[in-house]
Order: structure tokens, then C-alpha cells, then sequence
């Protein structure tokens, strides 16, 4: 089936739905979303959203990016960074004029809690339901705004014609049919790939298919190889506990009842950045001073007193009882670090125009935003707060920068095949005969994910996971689905997003054996310093017929130079 | 943490018109360790025993409401709900009763969908916004608490007898909603948002049963929001 839309969007999280309230202005829009819109994984976001509104103590937007280039140990974007610090205090109004419902100081302001690599109290929130609430509220904006939603539709393809981005092809999930959308502009918001692990935060949905479907077009991926590891999962889920929780002044304590931050960031102790907490738990664990030895810190929330836990953590309250039966109130959260959050993505120039290269060569009509977008506003390691921000500030970027870009943009028509090598392939998926299990292929990769390419990593271990995609793409090929039907056929979705996962863990392997040096959240224990004179650059990889191919382009720095860098 | 729970039957309801018309049972049994949820399990069938098993899931972590599903007879969320947490060695699993039937436990949520967008469920503002955020106290903060977690699961409309008798009528869900625009210091749509719950298939449908604030897995109360917009529909007809 046909349609015709001037912009569609792909993926209905904050990026997406605040990229379609812009462009909606300038003519048809739709969303295509494999989850129902609320469903989507910003909704899991709990802590904050980081602006310099000065509510909680003096602050300002110079501050705050001082703190995101820091953070992103000095590989982020700092024209990008300066954007996005600046447009945050305006952005978080607009939201609230929208209806979020922030918490409140006594004054009435939003409220601002402390967070991890924040020097500043700047983290804003609603409970540990920030983003439930912006998700729901711009959900809400798009309803008002009767932008079309198509949900549970898997985009699976791009169309391409005379070299330009024509629109998607989508599978509708309740019926197995095939539709595509023609748009002048398409924009992926189509999130992470913290799937690619076993221990991890992630939503089932995280998979990465937006980054797979450009990948698989030609177009080149950024800084695959920076995953970031949330300090605290619960253990054994990996599902998140919010660094909120330590903004409110939580401990982390190891097996010997050791506040243990003292020793690896002893001026910001448990709020020091993420890739720094995650690694000194890890390190603990790995050398034996886990609780009782095991693979497991604890989070100690039980000096916070209950008044302020029930107020201020409520959902982590109910969530601890759930996922480890421990009444947060009484007693610790056993936790461990979790893969939380993809810094690398699809690259974009400020406006979340697609690159075609590494040069810098923008793709006509063609956008990404969100945490599958790569602008890069978080180099090696995201700071706490800032990836909601990201969303919605490059959210509304994107849309504004397709309302520009509309009226260049020719009305094109869809190639009379366009879906044809998609329906091929999912026949041939749907067909195969074999003896593999999906779910065991998938298990394996997670599993040797998580262990050769997690919070440490090494070139043997790497070059061993390396070897393992490989052998796992070759068991793919001989995967049997049980289910052939058409309808709401989950087990062909799942194939789907195993195939993409196959395709970028390949890259973020690549892209970590190739960087011998540590920075941000990629730690290499065969080189385990930062090395700017090499390393001071961003890697593209592309598909090429012989395998990925990795080139790299220059760091962007206007205000402050790489140093040292200590909490 | 890797303690066996031992072996337990899951009956799950089966249902897919291209094949067969008629519903029925399927039993697997599970090897159930210590801290697999529902949902753990259900994924471990699919996985490694029927493939075709279909239901909704994602996040995992009881926010984004997918895998809302009755439980051995009650509406819960697969995810966040532990085994070990219930009774007896066999779990019936069904999908939400009330909405219509897609395959296995996935249902056609559409009218659910449509009856939250009927409540106006955006903040109306007529007079201008200030450069600065709009005030609002703690306290009124206070009072939409509860109406703002709510995570659009279904579990409570799908637990309602006069939504099962009459679809058309708005179900707790949406009423909550209504409810959390209603009830927000900054909003100034009251009125008509009034308007459209002041109605017999809004507030007056509901006789007070309390199922939607049992089956709630987030513990939220939509009944208490009813009747707070029930109050407040009677002081507009007075």
C-alpha cells in the first residue's frame, strides 16, 4: 500500500514527537512506530533533565558545558555542546508550558536535583519519572496538534531513488503487509542499541534498527565503538536505578562495607560521571570486594530517611521490591553496572541533517535525532540529564531544520519495485529451513558482548568477539521460525532486530579494536590512557563489500582545550 | 541468586482466527529460577519452546505499560510481577478481558486508544504564557500525582463491567486522565474538558465497583479520580 506524506518520522520517543510538532507545520507528517508511542523508551528515563535555570543556586549555560566537554572526556562536539547548553533553560520552559508536570521547590519553580558530573544542581525532574512524563506530555502535544500516528509499524527499509531518500517501506505487525510511505524528508529517531548486551537497561525494543537500515543504504555510522554502562542496575535484571538516586545522596558500598568512591574520585565520590563509577564498581567486583564476592555492590538509601525516598524515589521504591525484593527503606539494593546509553549513532551536522561521510557532506531530506543520532553533544560518555535534553533540543532542531529544507525537496515518486527486495527477504526469512534457535543466537551475542566488549575491553578479547559475529551471522542463516503466519508475527520482528544487532556489534567491536587508547566510556586495559594526539577524533564506519571500513574526522573544539581530567 | 524455584505449568490462551477460529489452552512447563518475573518465562517459551507465542513487551521495567495481562485472574503487568510471588504451581495467563481479541494475548486496544484522546488530555491555556515557568505550588503539584504515573497499560478499563457492557463508555483510564488535566493549577480547560466527562457515558457510567483501582499495577486510584469529577460535575449543573 501507498502513502504520501511530506515528512515521516520513524520512532515515536521524545526525539521523534518533538521533531513532528515541527515539522507538522509545513505540511503532512506522520509517525511510524514499532511500540505504541508511549511505550516507547524515554518513558524509562527516570532522574532529570539537565538546564542551567539557576533554580537550585547559581548557574549558567558556560558551566554546564564545561561540565558536558568534560564529561564527554573532550571527544564531544563543542560547537554542538554550546547549542545544546544554551537552548536548555528555553527548551525546559517550553516543555512545562506544554504541561509537565515538573516537581516543584516550595516556591513553585521546577525543582533541581543533583547528578552525576554535574558541578551544579541542574538536573530537573518530575519524581524519578522525568521522562514518563515528557513522553506522555509530548504525546499529548501530538494528539492536540492531530499529527497521524502508525503504530506498531516496523520500518525495515529505506526507498532510494536517483541517489536520494524517498521514504520507507514498513511492515504493518497486525497484518504482515508491506506499506510505503513516500516523504520528502524522513526522519530516524529510532533510539539506541543497548540490546547488544546482556546485562542492560535497555527496553526489548532498543535494537537498533533505524542505525542498521542507514548502515545497510551505505551510509556511515559515528563512534560505534562508545557504549555507555549505567553504575547502577539492578542486580541480577540490569534493569535502571536512577543516578537520582545518588543525587539525592545515596552510597555505594562495597563487600567490605567501604564507601569505595573515595578511591577513584574522591572529590565527587558517588556523583562522579558514569564511565568512572561504572568502572570503579566493576573493578571492585572483578577483584573480589563484591558483596559477599559476588558480582554485586550495594546502594544504600536508608540515611535519606523514608519521608524523602517516598517523595523524591518512589518508583525506585516500588521497582527494588519487584526486581530484588528488597524494601529500600530497610535495607541496600544489591546493583551492578548496566549498558545503558549508545553515544554513537547515525552522524548528523547541528540541525540533525544525515552526513553522508565523513567530510561533512549532508544527505538531501534525510534526518536522525535522538539517542540514534550522533551530533556529537556526548563524546565518549554522556553526562546524566543531558540525553533527554539532547532529544528534545535536537528533536526540535531536526523538525525545524525539514520546515527549512521542505520547499527545496521535489515531490518524488516511488520506484514501481520499491518493495520488492524487502518482501523478498522476508519470504526468505520466513521460509528458511534450519536447525537454529533465534533466541539462543541472540543469548550468545549479548552474552560475548558483554564480556569481551563491556566496561573493559582488550584486543584479545575483542578480536575474540569479533570472530564470534561471525560465526554467529553464519547461524542466522540457518535460523527456523515456528511462526510463518502473517498476523502480529512477533518472532519475525524479533529476527528482524537480531539481524541489526548482528550488523552494529560488528561495528562498535571494529570500532573499539581499532581505538588503542581509553577515553570516556571505552576502556582498553592494554592501553589504558587517553592518547589525544591519535585518538582525538571521531570514527565513521561504512559498509563496504569487504567488510566495515573505518574513517575519522577531527573533533570540533571552540572553548575549552582537552585536559586532564579528575573528579 | 540462581536458586531454582522448580517446575510450574503455564496455561496460556491461544487464539489466531487465520488458523482456527476457536481459542484454547496451551500448557508448557518452565523451569522457574529465583527472581524470573512472568515475563521472563513467557520470553522462555517463545524462545525455546513455541516460537508463535504472541504477546506485547518492551521495557521491561513496569513503565511503559505493554505486557498488561491477566494473571491468574488478575490484570497485571507480566513484567514487574515475580513467580515466586504466586500461589500454587499452575499459572493461567489470558489477555486483557473487554477489548477485542488480535492473537494470543495481544488485544486491539484502539477504542481504549481513542477514549484517552476524547478527554482533551493536553493542558488548555488561554491566557499567555510568562518567559518564565508557570508556578505551581507543591501541593497542587501533589494533587495530580497519582493521575500523572498513570502508564496507559489498559489494566483497569479492561477490569471495568460497564466498559465490558458498553465500549463507548470512557473507562477509568481516560477519566484519570481527565482528571489529571482537570486538577492541574495551570490548566485552563476546564470547562469543556467538564463537559465531555459530564455525560452518560463519561462519569455517570461508572457504578463504583472499584475493579479499575484493584486491578491497577501501579497502585493508582482511578475510582477516587471519578468521584472527585463527579463532584465536580455536579457543581457545574448546580
Amino acid at each position: 500500500m501507498l502513502h504520501r506524506y511530506d515528512t515521516v518520522i520513524v520512532g515515536a520517543g521524545l526525539a521523534g514527537m518533538r521533531a513532528a510538532l515541527e515539522a507538522k507545520k509545513g505540511g503532512s507528517c506522520c509517525i511510524l512506530t514499532k511500540v505504541f508511542p508511549t511505550r516507547s523508551h524515554s518513558g524509562a528515563a527516570q532522574g532529570g533533565i539537565a538546564a542551567a535555570l539557576g533554580n537550585a543556586g547559581e548557574d549558567d549555560w558556560t558551566l554546564h558545558m564545561f561540565d558536558t566537554v568534560k564529561g564527554s572526556d573532550y571527544l564531544a562536539d563543542q560547537d554542538a555542546v554550546e547549542i545544546l547548553v544554551r537552548e536548555a533553560p528555553g527548551t525546559i520552559i517550553e516543555l512545562e508550558h506544554m504541561g509537565v508536570p515538573f516537581s516543584r521547590t516550595p516556591d513553585g519553580r521546577i525543582a533541581q536535583r543533583e547528578f552525576g558530573g554535574h558541578l551544579r544542581q541542574r538536573a530537573c525532574y518530575a519524581a524519578d519519572l522525568t521522562g514518563h512524563v515528557l513522553l506522555h506530555t509530548l504525546y499529548e502535544q501530538c494528539l492536540k496538534e492531530a499529527v497521524t500516528f502508525y503504530p506498531e509499524y516496523h520500518v525495515l527499509s529505506l526507498v532510494i531513488a536517483e541517489g536520494a531518500c524517498r521514504g520507507v517501506v514498513a511492515l504493518e505487525i497486525l497484518t504482515g503487509e508491506l506499506h510505503t510511505f513516500l516523504a520528502r524528508a524522513v526522519v530516524f529517531a529510532t533510539g539506541g542499541y543497548g540490546r547488544a548486551f546482556k546485562i542492560t537497561s535497555n527496553a526489548h525494543a532498543n535494537s537498533g534498527d533505524g542505525l542498521s537500515i542507514l548502515y545497510r543504504a551505505g551510509l556511515p555510522l559515528e563512534d560505534m565503538e562508545f557504549v555507555q554502562f549505567h553504575p547502577t542496575g539492578f542486580y541480577p535484571s540490569g534493569i535502571l536505578v536512577t543516578e537520582g538516586a545518588r543525587g539525592e545522596g545515596a552510597y555505594i558500598i562495597n563487600g567490605q562495607g567501604e564507601r569505595f568512591m573515595k578511591r577513584y574520585a574522591p572529590d565527587r565520590m558517588e556523583l562522579a560521571p558514569r564511565d568512572v563509577t561504572s568502572r570503579a564498581i566493576q573493578t571492585e567486583i572483578d577483584q573480589g570486594r563484591g558483596i559477599n564476592g559476588g558480582a554485586y555492590v550495594h546502594l544504600d538509601l536508608r540515611h535519606l530517611g523514608p519521608d524523602k525516598i517516598m517523595k523524591s524515589l518512589p518508583q525506585i521504591l516500588d521497582l527494588a521490591m519487584r526486581f530484588t525484593g528488597v524494601d529500600a527503606l530497610k535495607e541496600p539494593i544489591p546493583i551492578q553496572p548496566t549498558a545503558h546509553y549508545s553515544m554513537g549513532g547515525i552522524p548528523t551536522d547541528n540541525n540533525g541533517r544525515v552526513l553522508l561521510n565523513h567530510a561533512g557532506a549532508v544527505a538531501q531530506g534525510l534526518y536522525a535525532c535522538g539517542e540514534c543520532a550522533c551530533v556529537s553533544v556526548h563524546g565518549a560518555n554522556r553526562l546524566g540529564c543531558n540525553s533527554l535534553l539532547d532529544a528534545v533540543v535536537f528533536g526540535t532542531r531536526a523538525g525545524r531544520a525539514v520546515l527549512a529544507d521542505l520547499p527545496a525537496i521535489p515531490r518524488g515518486d516511488a520506484p514501481p519495485d520499491s518493495e520488492d527486495a524487502v518482501r523478498k527477504e522476508l519470504r526468505l526469512l520466513l521460509d528458511r529451513e534450519g536447525n537454529e534457535s533465534l533466541a539462543a543466537i541472540r543469548d550468545d551475542l549479548q552474552t560475548g558482548m558483554q564480556k569481551n566488549c563491556g566496561i573493559f575491553r582488550s584486543d584479545s578479547l575483542l578480536r575474540a568477539q569479533l570472530a564470534a559475529i561471525g560465526t554467529l551471522r553464519g547461524r542466522f542463516e540457518r535460523v527456523r521460525l515456528h511462526d510463518r503466519g502473517a498476523r502480529f508475527n512477533t518472532e519475525l520482528m524479533e529476527l528482524i532486530e537480531l539481524r541489526s544487532l548482528l550488523d552494529f556489534t560488528e561495528l562498535i567491536v571494529r570500532g573499539a579494536l581499532l581505538r588503542t587508547e581509553s577515553r570516556g566510556a571505552h576502556s582498553r586495559t592494554d592501553h589504558p590512557t587517553r592518547d589525544d594526539a591519535r585518538w582525538l577524533t571521531h570514527s565513521f564506519a561504512r559498509h563496504t563489500p569487504e567488510g566495515p571500513v573505518c574513517d575519522y574526522a577531527p573533533v570540533r573544539i571552540t572553548r575549552y582545550e582537552p585536559k586532564e581530567r579528575k573528579y | 541468586m540462581a536458586d531454582t524455584l522448580g517446575l510450574y505449568t503455564f496455561k496460556i490462551f491461544r487464539y489466531n482466527p487465520d488458523k482456527d477460529p476457536k481459542s484454547r489452552y496451551d500448557t508448557f512447563a518452565v523451569e522457574v529460577r529465583q527472581g524470573m518475573t512472568i515475563l521472563d518465562c513467557l520470553q522462555k517459551i517463545k524462545g525455546s519452546l513455541d516460537g508463535t507465542l504472541s504477546f506485547r513487551r518492551s521495557c521491561r521495567s513496569a513503565i511503559c505499560g505493554s505486557c498488561a495481562m491477566n494473571i491468574n485472574g488478575k490484570n497485571d503487568l507480566a513484567c514487574h510481577l515475580q513467580v515466586s510471588r504466586l500461589r500454587g504451581r499452575t499459572i493461567t495467563i489470558n489477555p486483557l478481558p473487554g477489548y477485542p481479541l488480535i492473537k494470543d494475548l495481544v488485544v486491539d486496544m484502539g477504542e481504549f486508544y481513542r477514549h484517552i484522546a476524547a478527554v482533551m488530555p493536553w493542558l488548555v491555556r488561554r491566557s499567555p504564557c510568562p518567559d518564565r515557568e508557570l508556578l505551581q505550588f507543591p501541593a497542587d503539584r501533589d494533587r495530580i500525582d497519582s493521575a500523572v504515573n498513570c502508564i496507559l497499560c489498559g489494566s483497569c478499563t479492561s477490569s471495568c463491567p460497564q466498559f465490558w457492557f458498553n465500549p463507548r463508555y470512557l473507562g477509568p483510564a481516560a477519566l484519570l486522565k481527565a482528571y489529571r488535566f482537570i486538577f492541574d493549577s495551570r490548566d485552563e480547560g476546564r470547562d469543556e474538558r467538564l463537559a465531555i466527562v459530564d455525560d452518560r457515558y463519561g462519569v455517570w457510567r461508572c457504578r463504583t465497583v472499584f475493579n479499575c483501582d484493584e486491578a491497577c499495577p501501579k497502585k493508582l486510584h482511578p475510582n477516587e479520580a471519578i468521584a472527585g469529577l463527579k463532584i465536580e460535575a455536579l457543581k457545574r449543573s448546580v
